[in-house]
């Protein structure tokens, strides 16, 4: 009787704590940077896309929501020629980001992607594409990579030696 | 022809402040029961949620009537008006303030014993018509369980009753006007309480509607406003069990400075909240430990009351 006259006192104390509910529309949830949100498709620091459509990504989808076509530019560089991810599929496992060799692919912080109608799910690339870098400032695939493209040949990237003379004696 | 206008606003008053007082109830208890979890609860509807009935209102009324086919039709459609009806009928002989009842009956306590014993029908025959394992379960311990915390129920208000001399309520309140029967009657007061949570089939003693073990017990088959009706038969029931704790033990309308009715609402409200924080605390009893709890600590403790009382009263002549 004791214990439970205690508990209902303990119970009553609680209509004085602070509320844990975050009332959401008004009040934003924390969600933190590495949040498993919208898919983005970011571009490198110069500018251009970071996507060099190697398909790694829609290989690596468990639910098979990414679609795209690879291409090439003039200059060489390899590019998406559509790019375009079911998000009513989508389980935002984040596995297209761990497979994406040059981090053009990125999981953003934002969930609030509600629709009407099922058809607007569908994200293509200039709803993917964003101006700027994501999580990573600093990175160009181009200008790491071996690959020769217009401007750039072999052996100009950074930290790259020029290529070895395999027909000379020479060390 | 002026005292029949003012009976007739007084029982359609009760009627109408009843059941909207059952009504605000369904959004009080989410909200109280959500203020000592340390949530917010309903509270979008209108200021701090207080339209939050209309829509469960709406949604209740357009909600489909179905009738499973293998009920018994009559008797489904008609336990749900049994369980309101007789609580209904219960509040006739409440006394609100001094003049204010509908039936101001010599025997007003034995009919509110009556009438909710009669209230064990509208569930006993809701679990049997509804033809569903679930429901017939929660009928079954329904029955049983009412007609077990009835008796020392009703013992314990022969307490008051051997105080007050009288069944009459109104009789009952003005014979608190020293000392409200609280203090010489603790412990009918606790357990009537007791009895009321198990009449009123709150968490406790919620075994006949158990939610995590019969789906929702002897209304699992009901829905639209029949459930609905189930529904607010059990907070109308609260606020009875909770206007009968005031009337018999806390001095009913009986307080300093304020009108007698704000006293009885606000000494009503008090226990209704009581109600809820019990809700908010307790997990439900086993069956057996509720039958051992009726039969063997309450019944007894209710008789050593009694003869006690009596003893007291021949004693001091």
């Amino acid at each position: 009787m004791l214990s439970v006259l205690k508990g209902m006192w303990m119970v009553f104390l609680h209509a004085f704590r602070p509320r844990v509910t975050i009332q959401y529309p008004e009040q934003k949830p924390y969600l933190p940077p590495r949040y498993r949100g919208r898919i983005i498709l970011s571009r490198d620091p110069d500018g251009g896309e970071r996507c060099v459509a190697c398909y790694l990504c829609a290989v690596a989808c468990p639910v098979d929501c990414i679609s795209l076509q690879a291409t090439e530019d003039e200059s060489g560089r390899r590019y998406p020629e559509f790019f375009r991810i079911n998000f009513s599929r989508c389980i935002f496992c984040g596995y297209c980001e761990e497979a994406c060799p040059t981090y053009a692919i990125q999981l953003t912080p934002d969930f609030e992607m509600s629709e009407y109608r099922r058809q607007n799910m569908v994200y293509e690339k200039e709803d993917l594409l964003i101006s700027g870098t994501g999580k990573y400032h600093d990175y160009n695939f181009y200008r790491v990579a071996g690959l020769a493209i217009a401007g750039k040949d072999k052996g100009e990237a950074e930290n790259e030696l020029p290529p070895v003379d395999i027909h000379s004696l020479m060390p | 022809m002026n005292e029949v206008a003012i009976s007739l606003l007084i029982v359609f008053g009760v009627l109408i402040g009843v059941v909207s007082i059952a009504a605000i109830l369904t959004m009080v208890e989410r909200r109280l029961l959500a203020l000592f979890q340390d949530r917010h609860g309903p509270n979008r509807v209108g200021p701090f949620g207080i339209f939050q009935i209309i829509p469960d209102m709406i949604k209740l009324f357009t909600k489909e009537d179905w009738v499973p086919p293998f009920a018994q039709r009559e008797i489904f459609v008609l336990a749900p008006a049994v369980t309101m009806v007789t609580v209904l009928l219960s509040f006739a002989v409440v006394p609100f303030a001094p003049g204010i009842a509908v039936a101001d009956l010599n025997i007003g306590l034995l009919f509110f014993l009556a009438m909710s014993s009669l209230g064990v029908y509208g569930v006993v025959l809701g679990g049997w018509a509804s033809n569903s394992k679930y429901s017939l379960i929660g009928a079954l311990r329904a029955s049983a369980q009412m007609l077990s915390y009835e008796v020392f129920m009703g013992f314990a208000l022969m307490g008051v009753v051997a105080i007050a001399g009288s069944f009459n309520l109104s009789a009952i309140v003005e014979a608190q006007r020293r000392v409200w029967f609280c203090i010489p009657q603790f412990i009918g007061f606790v357990t009537f309480m007791i009895a009321g949570l198990a009449e009123t089939r709150r968490t406790p003693f919620d075994l006949p509607d158990a939610e995590s073990e019969l789906v929702a017990g002897y209304h699992a088959e009901y829905s639209g406003m029949k459930f609905g009706m189930f529904f607010v038969g059990e907070y109308m029931g609260v606020t009875l069990i909770s206007m009968m704790i005031v009337t018999l033990y806390f001095g009913g309308w009986l307080g300093p400075l304020l009108p007698p009715l704000v006293w009885f609402f606000l000494k009503t409200f008090f226990f209704i909240a009581m109600f809820i924080l019990v809700r908010a605390t307790l997990p439900r009893y086993r069956y057996d430990q509720l039958m051992s709890l009726g039969w063997k600590v309450m019944l007894p403790v209710v008789l050593l009351n009694l003869v006690a009382t009596g003893g007291v009263i021949l004693a001091l002549g």
